[in-house]
């Protein structure tokens, strides 16, 4: 058996997408090199929806993935929804895990969320 | 193309050790405590092996105990040392910080049996100072245990030196040399190794078989109990088709090793200096007093687990200290035990070429490797940050 669903591979040898948008409404950076993953997601963000989004990972096959994987989840949902994103809709969309990977989703989540983290303190009356 | 470059993980059998393998379990069925023919046959096969392999390493046949591979040869070992010191009061073990799990792990459980561990640094070069263990010596050590060669960074140590300062304050000395044994030349006596590890699968013979060598007259605990297989000190009916073809690798290895040495170090310097052009990047472990085949590279900006993964789509096999690859949080103890901060460790990859390596390969991982680092770069905010100024480079 694989390390990883075909899903996993398939994101993480083509990265959904990657990259920069320099003029991001919001950008969220979580995890440290010390555990091994970080990953920075940039939005764009119109009429409360995600416009655009990028990432930047620096970590394992299923770090890369889920941050590939949480991209394409969140591109054109509204602010509403992607805030309920959770790492296990992000896991289960890569049709599974291995267990002691699943840190690597719930970093994904987290990115997410400190990316909104940050529209919502240039912009608190959009809360 | 289809690289084999974990030879530190295992290696493949040799043909001779297959055929060895496969005739001993068509002919030699028998089972060594018969006291029938066909038994006694199996016996003297046994016994012939015995012979072989005490004869690369310098040893009587008696001072030689079959087990199941590296990890209990370590395991019996370090409890028969620990056992006899408690007898004599003895209770302080010194090892080194950068030793294998099967090592670690076993005096990590004396310590908590009441036994004092000393972990000497191996320093930035990856290698023990004599002069640090003498110091390290007291009067109630009852072992020191310092590895061979170390299975990721490859470095050998001074072993001749260390052994002569442990027999000279009369302290046991027994070596971890599952990744020596077969690849370097050795010999017990005049090294002073007093116990030695070391298993079949790392130089071409099998997985499941190993041998510990223990000096005459040193006490050794069985770990295993039940019947009176290898002199009372291993149970279990012995694995006769593995020892004969551990015997039978171990005795072509020893044979062509200094043919092995002289094609693999060229190719080892070649990739090294092939992957020192990879922007900051760093050889991990000394340079010189390391495996002819080994070679271990931290690269700063990205993580060891992918690397390995596009690695493989490639067709390179290879392995990593990355906190990733392991399941742990941390990154490989090796690579923290020469001083690599985790920020780099996690950015590891070790290669580890085997006698039939190319010339051809080597060029060709040099080349893919360089270009999967820079496409793991390309998008790497720890990359970004080092590139734009915000973070120092450390390599
Ligand atoms: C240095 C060292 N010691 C011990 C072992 C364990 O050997 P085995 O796999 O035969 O138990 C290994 C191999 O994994 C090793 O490289
Ligand atoms: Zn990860």
């Amino acid at each position: 058996m694989a390390l990883y669903s075909d899903k996993v591979m398939d994101h993480f040898r083509n990265p959904r997408n990657v990259g920069v948008i320099e003029d991001a409404d919001a950008v969220g950076e979580v995890g440290n090199a010390k555990c091994g993953d970080i990953m920075k997601m940039y939005l764009k963000i119109e009429n409360d929806t995600v416009a655009d989004v990028k990432f930047e990972t620096f970590g394992c096959g299923s770090a890369i993935a889920s941050s590939s994987m949480a991209t394409e989840l969140i591109k054109g949902k509204k602010l509403d929804e992607v805030r309920e994103l959770t790492n296990k809709a992000v896991a289960e969309a890569l049709d599974g895990l291995p267990a002691y990977k699943m840190h690597c989703s719930v970093l994904a989540e987290e990115a997410i969320k400190a990316a909104l983290d940050d529209y919502y303190s240039k912009h608190p009356e959009k809360l | 193309m289809r690289i084999y470059a974990d030879n530190a993980a295992t290696t493949r059998m040799s043909r001779s050790a297959i055929d060895a393998m496969v005739e001993c379990m068509e002919k030699e069925y028998g089972n060594p405590s018969s006291l029938y023919t066909l038994g006694q046959s199996a016996k003297e096969t046994l016994e012939r092996a015995r012979t072989q392999i005490a004869a690369v390493i310098g040893a009587d046949p008696k001072e030689i105990t079959f087990t199941s591979g590296g990890s209990e040869a370590d395991n019996q070992a370090i409890r028969s040392a620990a056992l006899a010191g408690r007898k004599a009061g003895k209770t302080h073990i010194i090892s080194t910080a950068f030793e294998h799990h099967a090592v670690l792990h076993t005096l990590k459980k004396l310590e908590t049996e009441g036994f004092e561990v000393t972990l000497l640094p191996v320093h930035e070069d990856g290698l023990v100072r004599p002069e640090e263990l003498e110091a390290a010596i007291r009067k109630d050590t009852c072992l020191v245990t310092v590895m061979y060669a170390n299975n990721e960074i490859g470095t050998v140590q001074p072993i001749t030196e260390l052994g002569a300062i442990c027999r000279a304050k009369g302290v046991p000395f027994h070596t971890d040399a599952v990744q020596a044994v077969g690849h370097l030349p050795i010999d017990v006596k005049a090294q002073n190794i007093d116990m030695l590890s070391a298993s079949a699968h790392k130089f071409h013979g099998p997985k499941g078989t190993g041998f510990l060598y223990v000096k005459k007259g040193l006490p050794l605990l069985n770990l295993i109990e039940g019947g009176a297989q290898e002199r009372g000190k291993r149970a279990g009916t012995e694995n006769v088709p593995g020892i004969v073809a551990m015997a039978a690798a171990l005795a072509e290895s020893a044979e062509n090793m200094e043919r092995n040495t002289a094609h693999l170090i060229p190719l080892r310097n070649r990739l090294i200096e092939g992957l020192k052009r990879i922007p900051h990047s760093a050889l991990n472990g000394d340079a010189v007093k390391r495996l002819p085949g080994n070679v271990n590279f931290c690269f700063e900006g990205i993580e060891g687990e992918s690397l390995l993964l596009l690695l493989d789509d490639r067709g390179i096999s290879a392995s990593s200290g990355s906190a990733c690859t392991s399941g742990s949080l941390d990154p490989s103890h090796v690579l923290l035990a020469i001083g690599r901060v985790h920020d780099v460790a996690h950015g590891s990859l070790r290669l580890t070429l085997g006698e039939d390596t190319t010339e051809e390969e080597v060029d060709y991982m040099i080349k893919n490797i360089t270009e999967v680092v820079e496409y793991l770069r390309s998008f790497s905010p720890v990359w970004r940050d080092l590139v734009s100024g915000k973070h120092p480079f450390i390599l």
